[in-house]
């Protein structure tokens, strides 16, 4: 059903049109959206009410204005021969209908702010529920989830597909039912004035429905090229822009200028054919307009000469005709603006409803008192369930040790992490701390025993105290200063304008060691009794490495702590050395240990520090 | 935006010529139609025979018909100018841009080119074609309409100009009332992206912290903040539609009971007051044109002025003479090959206060491997930048083979450099295309060859389609490992006469590093090399190491040298190995 997940619609008579997204499930998703909707059913069918009102209310008016002309015709003097004399209209009705009309025309507006302002304050709260939903989603999610998923695709269904969603529950929704009233309330109101005019519109309506929908399905495929080729070109200046070195010095201007001048060509060739399409619908409308206007006016100056019908009858019709165009067009747009829009849903719904980390109410193991003794005990484990990577691993920590974990890139250091802090949960055995299991704790109570510093160092938005302090808010300035002190970035803070109420942002500029450094404190005021450390390897210099290392080495003190280690002098002070190859521990020992068996350890350590004893 | 026009072929001139005039046409076509509709509501008034409405019928409808094919024409060709101007100006950004040395570059930042070069170039097109078609249009109309109804009734045209200042004055009454919510509600959507990337990268951290309901009600905040701004923007927005429709309504209403009146006095018949009507909604339409007009037009202005910008800026870094006419004055430098020497150069950025690089010295000769060591911002890598003119010194030279760089043409220069970058850059297309970049013509057992010095052969193969693995838009789909063996199969491929590898080694584990760098050293024999690095380990086995600290050189020699004499080389090896290694080593 979705071979074609691009298709276009046209929007409003400028016929901008948007590329748009089937829905894989259409059935299931629009009952879901409905079901989200249904506590402000009673809103939208006032809202609906509503418009239904001022609707009718636009339908009736043409009709009375068409009655007054025809006072005006009554008006008429003419002498015996029919030749005219002069008017003499009656005023007095004149008045009447025009008072009525006066009150028509401000209760239909009112009717139409009342609907439009009941569905934007109904649209905001949905749409405001509905990202407050993704937000909470988002923290109650296993971290497998994310590392599957792209981070682009989670922010546009917080931001894009929610949109959507509003943009039609504003919009789309009431025209639809004002489109749906005039179509049913243009011939009803044509019928009473005339069944023999109604003959007109009831030829000419369906030739402008032929003709919207020829122009929409010839602009359509022209419209999906157009998108299709402009993400193309869009694709290629990204890719040669931010290569330009690369291009440059491979000479590789004149071939990147021949793609781009083909891909030009194409976007060109689509975007005028698509513009140019669309562009046809108004004088298309146009003429077709006149074109019943004029036939109305034969028919019914016909019709009137023979005393059937009088000039009103002409003019009510006529504005009726141009009535009843619009929401032709709207209606066309509708099945593609609904299918869009349950797609968003779709979207919006399938990550609202994965399957989130079990609740833990119930668990209630708690350590007073930490030791520090950690012990891997049978655990096995894999990514994905039918491949295990970490088989039956026994490992006995004493309170106070460091274990280093090494390994090439890619040997899946990071797992061990993963479990200590449940991140992931081991599929098979059991990791205690001073012999209580880590699962039988609740998750945050089992993460409030390690503090953790990566070498992705993530600040957020906010000052720097704020991101020192993350988590924890009952901290005073003196302690967070104190840990800052420790971590040799104090010096630093109070070097920066406005010191540690410095609000941090993409353009702060903070070096990669000194965000390090930040992260540290982080750890430092958090006094977790174990410690989780990532050490840096690249593009942090020298002197703040040193800096770096000294701060680490307070935090690894009297702590139980696990190091992702790339020196050479934190592997062989380590208590430990975990070996990873391949996602799984290969060895274990001490680093004397290790090179004396001559495994995977000695051809991984001669490979990095041969070089030296060569 | 009149300038991007300006530098079209003459044919669009032409084309904009015939739109104005067909426009101006049209709209007097148009123009006429009210008046045959008021006679025909006057023939019909006043019984006249049918044949009679037939007749002013079909004049009616012939008019029509001439007003829609010229309606037809100018969008035909409003859209080809259109389409047209942004396809020959997306076409002068992509070759001014790609003219741009680095500093240009900088300049403007790529993020900043990317967006002109693709949405504000969008933005112009949709601009020019609605100015081609409605501005021209709007005021035409609008005269010629006036025109029309003060003949017509002097009383009834007040009545008009009553309803077009009341639009006008709601319009842009709403207008500057919403249009700086609009920015505001723009900056909470960035900041609610913001706050949700922040979460989605933080994860593992917000967790470790448990500070989930901290992030929560930070998203809150943005949250509440937008939906504060969207219901304020809805509820006066959605005042537009009523309120027209209440003028153009009313203003019918007012002119048929206002014309009744009149008609009593014989001052005008029905099928003037008829025509009237159609008059004074062409008028209010055209003023409502025109206010969206005004909306959208600087809009256009902004994202032309932008483009500009960048189509004016000059590049600094122009081809020289070319080798051939150094050749003739100089024949004497023919035939030397990999030299490269830096007679104090000096650099400093476009309005830096102080200088990236002071005083640099040093001559590689061909076969050597020249390494640059030093902590982030010592210069390392502004250094080896210079050799391709990436960026040109700001005083002193740089000679490549005994000519200075200015005086290459630059593809002269380029072929004779390899240059890989840090960040293992690929494009979109498969393995092999992608190592051939550095050689068009290149056979499949010399991208081999290169695959497999570079160390990259062996994880090709394990791809299904080996080879003709396809490579994602920024090579998304390969390890930064492996970008980085592929960026520099591609510069092995090349054959060139200098190397230079800016820190390319550093996404490789140290088994892969080094087993690439002594396939490196068999393969190019005699070939220049400069590398960048952060490890010692990468650079232990040059022939020259230069020490850089602040962009001045501390010291230059072989590792051993560097050990002894220089306090800067030996803290950054203290730092990274252990004491023992490095006495081993400096025996």
């Amino acid at each position: 059903m979705a071979q074609q997940n691009k298709n276009a619609r046209p929007h409003g008579p400028m016929g901008g049109m948007m590329a748009v997204q089937k829905a894989k499930n259409f059935k299931a998703s629009s009952k879901k959206l409905l079901k989200v909707l249904r506590p402000y059913f009673p809103a939208i069918i006032i809202a609906f009410l509503f418009a239904i009102g001022g609707t009718v209310l636009n339908i009736l008016s043409p009709k009375y204005l068409g009655n007054m002309t025809n006072v005006i015709q009554d008006g008429i003097q003419l002498d015996s021969n029919y030749q005219f004399l002069g008017f003499a209209v009656d005023m007095q009705k004149i008045a009447n209908i025009g008072i009525m009309l006066i009150i028509f025309y401000v209760v239909s507006a009112i009717f139409t702010y009342v609907q439009g302002y009941i569905m934007n304050e109904l649209t905001q709260k949905i749409t405001q529920s509905l990202r407050t939903q993704i937000s909470q989603k988002i923290n109650r999610l296993p971290l497998a989830y994310f590392d599957n998923t792209s981070i682009g695709d989670v922010l546009s269904r917080v931001t894009n597909d929610v949109d959507t969603i509003g943009q039609t529950l504003s919009q789309s929704l009431s025209s639809m039912i004002t489109a749906i009233t005039t179509i049913i309330g243009v011939p009803i109101m044509m019928l009473t004035i005339s069944p023999l005019l109604t003959l007109v519109p009831l030829v000419s309506i369906p030739v402008s429905l032929i003709v919207v929908m020829l122009i929409v399905k010839f602009s359509q495929k022209h419209f999906k090229n157009q998108q299709e080729y402009l993400g193309d070109i869009n694709g290629l200046i990204e890719e040669i822009y931010s290569s330009h070195n690369i291009v440059r010095v491979f000479n590789g201007v004149e071939k990147a200028t021949e793609d781009f001048q083909e891909k030009n060509q194409k976007l060109y060739g689509s975007a005028w054919k698509s513009q140019f399409l669309s562009g046809l619908m108004i004088p298309m409308m146009n003429f077709l307009g006149n074109l019943s206007y004029v036939v109305v006016c034969i028919f019914g100056g016909h019709l009137a000469l023979n005393n059937k019908i009088k000039i009103g009858a002409i003019q009510s019709f006529t504005t009726y005709i141009r009535q009843f165009n619009q929401p032709l067009s709207q209606i066309a747009s509708i099945a593609n603006v609904l299918q869009s829009t349950v797609a968003a849903s779709e979207r919006v719904f399938e990550f609202l409803e994965e399957e989130e980390q079990p609740t833990e109410e119930e668990k209630t193991a708690k350590l007073t008192h930490v030791e520090g003794n950690v012990r891997f005990d049978h655990v096995s484990f894999g990514y994905q369930p039918n491949k295990e990577i970490i088989h039956d691993l026994n490992v006995d920590i004493k309170a106070g040790q460091k274990v280093a974990i090494v390994g090439p890139t890619g040997a899946g250091k990071t797992t061990i992490v993963n479990l200590l802090m449940r991140f992931y949960e081991a599929t098979k055995g059991d990791i205690t701390v001073d012999g209580v299991s880590i699962f039988d704790m609740k998750r945050e109570d089992c993460r409030n025993l390690f503090g953790m510093v990566l070498q992705d160092t993530w600040l957020f938005h906010g000052t720097i105290r704020e991101n020192i302090a993350f988590g924890r808010e009952d901290l005073s300035p003196e302690e967070v200063e104190k840990a800052c002190s420790f971590a040799h970035i104090d010096h630093f803070i109070r070097s920066l304008p406005n010191g540690y109420d410095m609000v941090l942002d993409e353009t702060a500029n903070i070096s990669q060691g000194q965000r390090q450094l930040l992260t540290i404190a982080r750890a430092m005021v958090q006094n977790n009794p174990m410690m989780i450390l990532d050490e840096a390897t690249s593009s942090v210099d020298t002197r703040t490495e040193i800096l770096i290392q000294n701060a680490m080495d307070k935090l690894m003190e009297g702590r139980t702590s696990f190091v992702i280690a790339h020196r050479l002098s934190t592997i062989k002070n380590a208590d430990l050395i975990l070996v990873m190859k391949d996602g799984n521990v290969v060895e274990m020992g001490k680093h004397e240990e290790l090179l004396a068996k001559k495994g995977f350890y000695h051809d991984l350590y001669m490979a990095q520090f041969d070089e030296q004893n060569a | 935006m009149f300038s991007l026009l300006r530098k079209m072929n003459p044919i669009y001139w032409v084309c904009i010529v015939v739109i104005i005039v067909s426009i101006f046409f049209h709209v007097q076509i148009d123009l006429t139609i009210p008046d045959y509709m008021g006679d025909i509501v006057n023939a019909v008034m006043t019984k006249q025979p049918v044949s009679m409405i037939v007749s002013i019928g079909w004049k009616m409808l012939g008019l029509c018909l001439i007003s829609v094919l010229l309606m037809v024409l100018e969008n035909y060709l409003a859209t080809m100018v259109g389409s047209g101007l942004a396809r020959h100006t997306r076409q002068r950004l992509f070759q001014k841009v790609e003219s741009f040395s680095m500093e240009e570059i900088n300049q403007f930042s790529t993020a900043s080119l990317i967006t002109r070069s693709t949405n504000d170039i969008q933005q112009v097109q949709q601009v020019t074609m609605m100015v081609l078609r409605i501005a021209i249009m709007a005021p035409i109309m609008a005269i010629g309409a006036i025109i029309k109804i003060i003949g017509k009734s002097g009383q009834l045209s007040l009545l008009t100009m009553v309803a077009v200042i009341c639009l006008l004055l709601v319009l842009t009454t709403l207008f500057l009332l919403v249009s700086p919510k609009f920015t505001r509600i723009q900056k909470s959507n960035d900041m609610l992206n913001m706050v949700t990337r922040e979460n989605l990268t933080g994860l593992r951290v917000i967790r470790a912290n448990n500070a989930e309901d901290i992030q929560e009600e930070k998203f809150e905040q943005v949250n509440s903040m937008l939906v504060k701004l969207n219901l304020f923007v809805g509820r006066a927005m959605n005042l537009l539609n009523p309120f027209m429709n209440i003028v153009m309504s009313g203003l019918s209403l007012s002119i048929i009971w206002w014309g009744a009146s009149l008609m009593n006095a014989n001052l005008i018949d029905l099928g003037s007051v008829t025509a009237f009507i159609s008059y004074s909604m062409q008028i209010l339409s055209s003023f409502m044109m025109l206010t969206i007009v005004f909306i959208m037009f600087p809009r256009g202005m902004v994202s032309a002025k932008r483009i500009n910008e960048v189509l004016h800026k000059d590049t600094k870094i122009t081809d020289g003479i070319g080798l051939e006419k150094v050749y003739e004055s100089h024949p004497e430098l023919q035939g030397t090959l990999g030299e490269v020497e830096f007679d104090h150069v000096y650099f400093k950025y476009p309005n830096a206060q102080e200088a990236v690089l002071h005083d640099i010295t040093f001559t590689a000769h061909k076969g050597e491997t020249i390494a640059f060591i030093g902590s982030t911002g010592s210069g390392k890598s502004t250094v080896i930048n210079l050799i391709p003119r990436f960026y040109d010194v700001t005083s002193g030279s740089i000679k490549v083979d005994g000519i200075n760089v200015k005086e290459y043409k630059i593809e002269e220069l380029n072929n004779k450099i390899g240059y890989v970058p840090q960040k293992g850059v690929l494009f979109r297309g498969t393995i092999a295309s992608n190592i051939a970049y550095g050689k068009e013509d290149a056979t499949k057992e010399e991208i081999v060859a290169a695959a497999k010095v570079a160390q990259a052969h062996s994880f090709i193969e394990q791809f299904p389609e080996g080879y003709d693995h396809e490579i994602a838009q920024g090579g998304t789909n390969v390890s930064g490992g492996q970008k980085q063996r592929l960026s520099i199969a591609r510069a092995i491929i090349k054959k060139p006469e200098i190397y230079i590898f800016d820190d390319s080694f550093s996404a490789l584990d140290y088994k892969t590093d080094k087993e690439l760098r002594s396939q490196l050293k068999n393969y190019t024999q005699g070939v220049t090399t400069f590398i960048v690095a952060q490890r010692i380990g990468t650079i232990m086995d040059a022939d020259k190491i230069i020490v850089l600290d602040n962009g001045k050189m501390v010291g230059m020699g072989t590792h051993e040298e560097l050990l002894k004499n220089c306090q800067v080389y030996q803290e950054i090896a203290y730092s990274q190995l252990s004491k023992e290694e490095l006495d081993g080593t400096a025996k």
